[in-house]
């Protein structure tokens, strides 16, 4: 196990060099220049010059990228053209408030999702399955910034139960916790109708499995099928596939924090977007697809968890 | 229904949508502004039906040309397989690593705000999902005897392709498209959500909610209702699509 998961890890670094190539040209494509954006358009040609000198802009590309890659490889995402401060620093301000948004988007999903989608299955054409299908339908259909409005405007405005925006006082875990609350609900709303329709159909394919009508008729008991049988067997494509979603996730969380005005990622990326801060930007692009191939290694590593059958070599193409 | 809406709109809309009229601002629904109105006084549902009207170009121009680059790239990965196959499916494998909200926000960044690049914005976005199906479908068509047989007789790896290939997965494409036009509109809805889509004055549902976000207390309809039609296409192209899907897929009537 140790050594798959050291295999699987080292099986990651190409794809992430990849992304951060991608990360920096894609960047430099851009119209726009950061220090037209610093200086505006009346500076002579010798201050531009100057500040070209002083950000680093005046090395060639590829200097530029080495020194972005060399300072990746130390953990060092090197400083921001606009505001000269440490990206490392303002990464670490702002990470955490996006990782405790979509851990909580996520953990709210599962928490909601799963059991509607196991229940739906089990009592399938009932009113627990009509009521899965329509609250999926609708949350697949709801784009994650809409449904922030309508619970900002239901719970914030009418009732004036939350804050409408803002990320909270860091030092206040009530304060933040209810801060979090509106933003990851409507993550987890989100996440909760994808789960509920990959629970709902795992489960109902693995009750149509020759084995299951078998356990049936050897007499074993209800609960005992469906817990042991049923459910085990339908966890590994629910796993694989709350992996893929949390690709969803992840884009949802950049709308939600833009709609909620809370700190972090988002907020640097649209800020440094309009800054044209090339550095901050691939860092902040870099963080966005490590999350995604990191969580995908952990699908791949709780799906192996749950089923011993599946090898390196299998979901290694 | 919406199609119909839409395609109507210039004849249907009450209002001029770009008529300001500064004495009705902010207008609650009533009976001249069945749907209130904004900021500058203009109609909301007049400016919705314009709306519609965009987001369901983008949509369908946008899931078009993710479709044929896609396709095309999938068929001809998994078709001839080797070094073409290594690059264009783990370049699409990259495509997919970034969030498509982060990878449409730097897209549109690098391309300008406007019409035409939203949709190509939203066709790359795209690419990578048409790539992979086509992919699957023609590793699995692949070893079927009849392209064996195609081979044989000499035809041409196009050919092959174009007239055998290509019609045996259409079906399952064309189910995903209705599926993924929904999405195509979501993804438009939240680069203009975000002031990176099309830009004003011109109406799209994206915008007209953005544009009441800092009113909801004060004037709640701004956004309430655009975001509802968005709501709507959606749910009714996914409604579409699975039902297509329960029909052409067999599998599913056990």
């Amino acid at each position: 196990m140790i050594s798959y998961i050291i295999r699987r890890i080292l099986a990651t670094i190409p794809l992430l060099l990849v992304v951060v190539t991608i990360s920096f040209v894609l960047v430099r494509l851009a119209p726009g220049d950061p220090v037209e954006v610093r200086l505006g358009i009346y500076a002579s040609e010798m201050t531009v010059q100057a500040m070209r000198e002083e950000m680093g802009l005046n090395k060639p590309l590829w200097s530029q990228y080495f020194d972005f890659l060399g300072g990746l490889v130390r953990g060092d995402f090197g400083r921001s053209l606009i505001n000269q401060r440490a990206i490392s620093a303002e990464l670490g301000y702002a990470l955490p408030y996006t990782l405790e948004l979509t851990f909580a988007g996520m953990i709210l999903g599962i928490i909601f999702g799963l059991p509607l989608g196991i229940w739906a299955a089990l009592r399938r054409n009932s009113l627990p399955d009509y009521g899965g299908r329509i609250f999926s339908l609708a949350g697949l259909s709801l784009p994650s910034f809409y449904l922030g409005i309508l619970l900002m405007l239901l719970f914030s405005v009418k009732l004036r139960l939350f804050p409408v925006v803002g990320g909270g006082d860091i030092h206040n875990l009530g304060d933040k916790l209810y801060h979090l609350f509106l933003p990851a609900l409507t993550l987890g709303l989100i996440q909760a109708s994808y789960i509920t329709r990959v629970s709902r159909s795992s489960v109902l394919n693995i009750l149509g499995e020759e084995y299951v009508k078998t356990a049936r008729s050897k007499g074993l008991k209800e609960r005992t099928v469906i817990y042991k049988h049923v459910l085990k067997n339908a966890l590994i494509p629910i796993i694989s596939l709350i992996g893929v979603y949390s690709i969803v996730l992840i884009g949802g969380s950049v709308m939600v924090e833009i709609v909620f005005s809370r700190p972090g990622l988002a907020k640097m990326m649209i800020g440094a977007l309009k800054g044209r801060d090339y550095t901050v930007l691939q860092s902040v692009l870099v963080i966005y697809a490590s999350f995604v191939v990191i969580i995908n290694l952990l699908t791949d590593l709780a799906c192996r968890l749950v089923d011993p059958r599946i090898k390196l070599s299998k979901r290694e193409r | 229904m919406m199609i119909l809406v839409s395609i109507l709109a210039p004849w249907i809309s009450p209002h001029d949508i770009l008529e300001q009229d500064v004495f009705h601002r902010f207008t609650p629904p009533e009976r001249s502004h069945l749907l209130g109105t904004d900021a500058f006084g203009r109609d909301i549902l007049s400016r919705m039906l314009w709306g519609l009207r965009i987001s369901l170009i983008i949509g369908f121009f946008s899931t078009l040309s993710g479709m044929i680059i896609g396709t095309g790239l999938g068929m001809v990965a998994g078709y001839t397989g080797g070094k073409v196959e290594a690059v264009v499916m783990r370049a699409m494998d990259i495509l997919m690593s970034f969030p498509g909200e982060v990878l449409g926000v730097i897209i549109m960044v690098s391309l300008g705000a406007g019409l035409p690049n939203v949709m190509i914005a939203i066709a790359i976005l795209l690419t990578p999902r048409y790539a992979r199906l086509a992919y699957a479908s023609t590793l699995s068509l692949k070893e079927r005897d009849y392209i064996s047989a195609a081979r044989a007789i000499g035809l041409t790896d196009l050919r092959i392709i174009t007239r055998h290939i290509l019609p045996n997965i259409f079906g399952e494409l064309l189910v995903m498209s209705t599926l993924w036009m929904g999405t195509a509109i979501r993804l438009e809805a939240n680069l203009s959500f975000l002031g990176l889509g099309v830009p004003p004055p011109m109406p799209t549902l994206g915008n007209m909610v953005r544009a009441g976000v800092n009113r909801l207390a004060l004037a709640p309809w701004i956004s309430v209702f655009p975001g509802l039609a968005i709501m709507i296409i959606i749910l009714g192209l996914s409604t579409l699509g699975d039902g297509l899907r329960d029909i052409t897929d067999p599998k599913l009537h056990v």
